[in-house]
């Protein structure tokens, strides 16, 4: 019996230097890079997960967190079915700007293996994750833990989004969502769905969905 | 005596234009920029935005070429001595000017005063102001004790240096404790100063913006003088070209949003100089484009433009160390991978069948500073200008190794105002060569992944990938291979592609400061030849490690070195050698035809 494909689009995001590319590199390709030079533009990446009697294709959007490519990241959440919004928890600003961004799956809070230099508790980025519906991890990029919960996570969740729509066109992010131009959930059309009541999963749904495909 | 017209007579027959080794078989490949071209197009920025009456003289180029028409062994020599033909060659009021410059040098730096004399060359050098005497003598005092720190090294001072404000500058109150702070100190260490070239980017309003070495927060006050020099010539209607001090050149390229300078003690000739700060300011607009610094700066007239730059001094400096060992940069031309022509025609095949999308604009192949092959659309050529500036993207950019990447690029001489989309990916693990596609739309990012994707099965099914990666493993060729035993390195530019070819450094230049010597002696030999003032044909000169022999063409430039004991007769042989090997091998070392999608 061959497995169901589900394909999504995962968009990472966050502020420059808090490690979205090390969190993929080190997923994807096992990579232990110390120090990963500034990401340009965007990356893409793909990965495949098979869980149950589902094959998860993600293809990943490794975003540059200066502010110079900050207005094109509208090309690469359009039509994404999950966020990742990566924090650095000895930066508070890092943490400060994500709370900019008000569509989200994961808040992923990275370099947990400098805890001694924690700025950002993990209640408080806890608390911010339960207010916008979304789910809270702590990573490292470095040591590789909790890196693979969160993609695991990830792909659960994309299959519970797909058995509840049975539709392959997946629910995607609506073309209007911006950042800080955006002050609360109200000014997003279309409704949201809770995927986990556990999970505090939250997906925004697009009334018309569309396709993935580019 | 006689060699030389008959080198030139003999060889002018036989290599007409359109028929010597590299030159272009169909429309040209990159493009057919002489160093000329570039000279005038660097002159003709300045004028056009800093000149209002667009009036320049010569003034300038007759002080350079003067002052540096001694060969590089005599210049050795006469280290700490001022040429006094700087001086001379400048007008009238501009000496003047600058015995000024030199008094009040006298009184404040003291012990330096007598070998630090300062000549500052502006754009007409008439109209130099005397009235605002004092203003000059603050910001000489401060370059002074910049540039005193090699004419008697045991002498630095660091509290010349660092003078809080412009505004008590000449206040001596300030006492040398005060500045000796632990986290002042690499700036102001003679570790710093003694540093062969620093390069600055400033914004007009004289806020930080780059600095090569240290960090540019502690260095306010120094981009504050910059930004002083530039607005007090400006203020004339005049513009700063460049100021020589000792062993210093302080040269400075003025545009419309920035302003950069370059503090180089290398003797590189001023137009080098001027040349590296083009690139860097190309570098600068690669990243923003032109008409956003402009928004920018026209909305906020102090905006820190590092915030938009973040993350991009890796590029910058990669750029500037490259520029300190690749000639391509001073040539202004390609070096493309040695590669048979059946490859390289099926390379551009396969790239010009499976990229065929509308909008497409470039298809480049290249490695490691090194030109594969490149497909363009009709009637688009692509400057070596803008292919150094992609080069350097790709070589700094190690985050292109792990996957395939989409960003946005301006390529100045294509179109300084707007932004290319680049599909950049490496074609294999295995294999180091990075292909390029260049879009104007910005949706195209998976139609150019599958156009790869096809790229790279038609590659790897005619065992061209192979080819490629053997040829970049196997890297530049011997000097043997031309067998000629006198000649120990060349450098060759076809002037009708912009290409070039050199073999790889070796005995006895694969120590480090050798090839950094071979370097500056080729960019001696390429500024001689193209000085403005006394262009020169051929250059035959004889130095105390090696003799070198520059010979310059409508259709080509060749710099060749040889062996101290060389003489005249066999080097001139050696290189009629070289031009039919370089003919007979032009097919792999260069690209003479440029395929179209």
């Amino acid at each position: 019996m061959s497995n169901t494909i589900i394909e999504a689009k995962i968009v990472v995001l966050g502020m420059t230097g808090v490690g979205k590319t090390s969190i993929v590199v080190q997923y994807i390709s096992h990579g232990n890079n110390q120090r990963i030079n500034p990401t340009i533009g965007a990356s893409f990446f793909t990965c495949q997960i098979t869980l149950d009697s589902y094959n998860v294709k993600l293809q990943v959007w490794d975003t540059a967190g200066q502010e110079r490519f900050r207005s094109m990241t509208p090309m690469y959440y359009r039509n994404a079915n999950a966020a990742l919004l990566v924090y650095d928890i000895t930066s508070r600003e890092s943490f400060e700007e994500i709370q900019s961004w008000v569509v989200v799956l994961c808040v992923v809070g990275n370099k947990s293996d400098l805890a001694a230099e924690r700025v950002v508790p993990v209640e408080e980025a806890q608390d911010f994750a339960i207010s916008i519906k979304a789910f809270h991890f702590e990573t490292s990029a470095t040591t590789r833990k909790g890196i693979e919960e969160v993609f695991l996570h990830l792909a659960k969740s994309l299959i519970f989004l797909y058995e509840a729509n049975r539709d392959p066109n997946m629910p995607v992010y609506n073309d209007d969502i911006n950042t800080c131009d955006m002050p609360s959930v109200n000014t997003i059309k279309g409704k949201t769905i809770t995927l986990d009541k556990e999970d505090h999963i939250a997906q925004q749904h697009h009334a018309k969905s569309r396709c993935c495909s580019s | 005596m006689a060699e030389e017209p008959v080198v030139s007579s003999a060889n002018d027959d036989e290599f007409k234009q359109g028929s010597e080794p590299g030159a272009c078989r169909n429309s040209m490949l990159i493009a057919t920029d002489s160093y000329e071209d570039i000279a005038q197009y660097l002159k003709a920025d300045v004028c056009q935005s800093d000149v209002p009456n667009g009036k320049s003289t010569s003034v300038v180029g007759d002080a350079d070429d003067a002052s540096e028409t001694s060969t590089p062994d005599q210049t050795v020599k006469c280290q700490n001595r001022v040429d006094p033909e700087e001086t001379s060659v400048c007008s009238e009021q501009c000496t003047q000017y600058d015995r000024q410059e030199v008094s009040s040098d006298d009184s404040a730096v003291g012990d330096n005063s007598e070998e630090t004399a300062t000549t500052a060359v502006t754009e007409t050098g008439q109209n130099s102001p005397k009235e605002t005497l004092p203003d000059i003598s603050c910001i000489n005092r401060q370059l002074s004790s910049l540039s005193a720190s090699d004419g008697s090294p045991h002498s630095v001072d660091t509290d010349q240096v660092c003078q809080p404000a412009s505004s008590d500058v000449t206040e001596p109150s300030v006492t040398a404790e005060e500045y000796l702070s632990p986290e002042l100190d690499y700036v102001h260490s003679a570790q710093w100063k003694n540093q062969d070239k620093h390069i600055f980017i400033l914004s007009k309003a004289g806020k930080p913006i780059y600095c090569r070495y240290g960090d540019e927060d502690r260095l306010v006050t120094l981009f504050g003088v910059m930004q002083a020099l530039v607005s007090f010539i400006q203020s004339s209607k005049d513009s700063i070209r460049y100021i020589v001090a000792g062993d210093h050149k302080f040269v400075f390229l003025v545009r419309e949003h920035l302003i950069l300078v370059a503090i180089a003690q290398t003797k590189e000739s001023s137009t080098h100089l001027l040349l590296q700060l083009t690139y860097i300011y190309n570098q600068v607009l690669s990243i923003l484009t032109l008409s956003q610094l402009g928004r920018i700066f026209n909305m906020l007239h102090n905006y820190d433009l590092r915030r938009l730059l973040s993350g991009t001094e890796k590029t910058f400096d990669n750029l500037l160390n490259v520029m300190n060992q690749d000639p391509s940069f001073f040539l202004c031309a390609v070096r493309c991978l040695p590669l048979e022509t059946s490859v390289r025609d099926t390379v551009a095949q396969s790239i010009a069948q499976n990229a065929k999308v509308k909008d497409l604009v470039y298809a480049i192949l290249i490695t490691n500073h090194q030109l594969i092959t490149l497909v363009r659309m009709k009637h688009y050529f692509l400057h070596p200008l803008d292919l150094h500036l992609i080069f350097n993207l790709v070589s700094a950019t190690e985050s292109f190794k792990a996957a395939e990447s989409w960003t946005p690029i301006c390529l100045p001489k294509f179109d300084s105002n707007g932004y290319l989309h680049a599909y950049i990916s490496y074609l294999d693990e295995s294999c180091d060569a990075c292909l390029l596609l260049l879009t104007v739309d910005k949706d195209l990012f998976f139609t150019l992944s599958d156009c790869k994707r096809k790229i790279m099965e038609k590659l790897t099914k005619h065992h061209s990938l192979k080819a490629i990666c053997e040829s970049i493993r196997r890297g530049n060729y011997c000097i043997s291979e031309a067998g000629i035993p006198e000649l120990r390195h060349f450098l060759y530019k076809s002037r009708s592609t912009a290409q070039f070819t050199s073999p790889k450094f070796e005995v006895p230049y694969t120590a480090e400061e050798d090839r950094q010597r071979l370097f500056r002696l080729y960019q001696h030999l390429h500024y001689r030849i193209h000085c403005n003032s006394r262009p020169l044909k051929i250059m035959f000169t004889v130095g105390e490690y090696e003799t070198l022999l520059g010979w310059v063409t409508s259709g080509f430039e060749l710099y060749a070195v040889f062996g101290p004991l060389v003489t005249k007769p066999l080097a001139i042989n050696s290189i009629n050698k070289l031009l039919k090997w370089i003919k007979k091998e032009e097919d792999r070392l260069f690209i003479l035809n440029s395929p179209t999608f």
